[in-house]
């Protein structure tokens, strides 16, 4: 009895420093989940000068990418998006963060463009409007324009088959 | 001759400090509301460099938060208009001291609830011990032996 209680203690401290060592601190739970995307209107990343207005997406389900071509940990993320723009379940919208369109253009040249379309946040603005703190990051946007996940960092396969496919499918019911 | 160089060499180690520029002031044409800025921002935590405040920071995003706090201050938002910016965004991740709430009682009031109980156990056990530990006086021949101990140690 006399080491019974120190030792039950010490195992509750165990299990409590266990959990602590699971939890990734650079992932901040965003407080957009569930909540209406912030409306936004940018210029397209191409020569055209057309401006992209996020309303106009009501009615879809679909991804919307933060990326930039100075961003390493985008290139992991980019071949996942491949992967899944090869099976045309959702359309994959980008937003090129705080790049130079020039760079970003050619970064899609020269690895492949699994986007349905890119927009230019030249500033960030709508960067912050939507949270983002580090590139990659992705957002699921249901049917009413609200967000439903978000991926922090790369899309990893996990993520892809365990996550955002099977809610993209529960979604698009 | 000697003079002249070890001069020389003193301009050169001053050399730096005559060369080295100032970090660019970021549009501090309003210095009362610069102080304003810093102060909030030494409260908000930088979501690039987690350990650092956005006052401090050089992460971009942290010089464009800035920027916004800048703007948003010039356009007359209070201090807490532009913390639920901040949070409606990141949460209370962004607040160095956390608001008191329901799901952080334990967090601000769980080490008092310890330091009590810590106490109380301490308490009972004095008293306890206090209940066991009985007086034992010396007797006539140890007591004598303490004496000759003491007066043993106070003559040499």
């Amino acid at each position: 009895m006399k080491f019974f209680l120190p030792l039950a203690l010490f195992f509750v401290l165990i299990i409590f420093l266990a959990l602590g060592l699971r939890h990734d601190p650079s992932e901040i739970p965003s407080p957009l989940i569930d909540k209406a995307a912030p409306a936004f209107a940018l210029p397209v990343l191409s020569d055209t000068g057309e401006t992209f207005k996020s309303q106009d997406m009501k009615g879809k389900v679909w991804l919307l990418n933060a990326w930039a071509s100075w961003c390493i940990a985008c290139q992991e993320d980019h071949r996942a998006l491949l992967a899944l723009a090869r099976t045309r379940l959702v359309p994959i919208y980008g937003l090129n963060y705080k790049d130079e369109p020039r760079d970003a253009m050619a970064w899609l040249d020269s690895l492949g463009n699994p986007y349905t379309l890119n927009v230019s946040d030249l500033d960030g603005r709508v960067g912050i409007d939507y949270g983002i703190y580090a590139v990659p990051e992705t957002f699921l946007i249901d049917r009413n324009g609200v967000i439903r996940y978000k991926q922090i960092g790369p899309i990893t396969e996990d993520a892809l088959q365990n996550k955002i496919i099977p809610l993209v499918k529960e979604l698009q019911k | 001759m000697r003079r002249a160089a070890v001069l020389f060499v003193m301009l050169l180690i001053l050399l730096p400090v005559v060369v080295s520029t100032k970090e660019a002031q970021p549009l501090a044409e309003d210095p009362v509301l610069e102080v304003r800025l810093m102060a909030l921002a030494e409260k908000l935590r930088c979501l690039v460099c987690q350990n650092e405040t956005l006052a401090a920071s050089h992460a971009p995003l942290a010089i464009d938060l800035r920027q916004q706090m800048r703007e948003q201050m010039k356009a007359g938002r209070t201090d807490q208009e532009i913390i639920s910016f901040l949070t409606d965004r990141w949460g209370d991740f962004v607040l160095f001291s956390p608001p008191v709430k329901l799901t952080t009682y334990l967090l601000w009031f769980g080490p008092f609830v310890l330091l009590a109980a810590g106490i109380v156990v301490q308490f009972v056990y004095i008293r306890r011990r206090r209940a066991r530990v009985k007086d034992q006086p010396l007797s006539d021949a140890e007591q004598k032996r303490v004496e000759s101990l003491l007066s043993d140690g106070a003559s040499s």
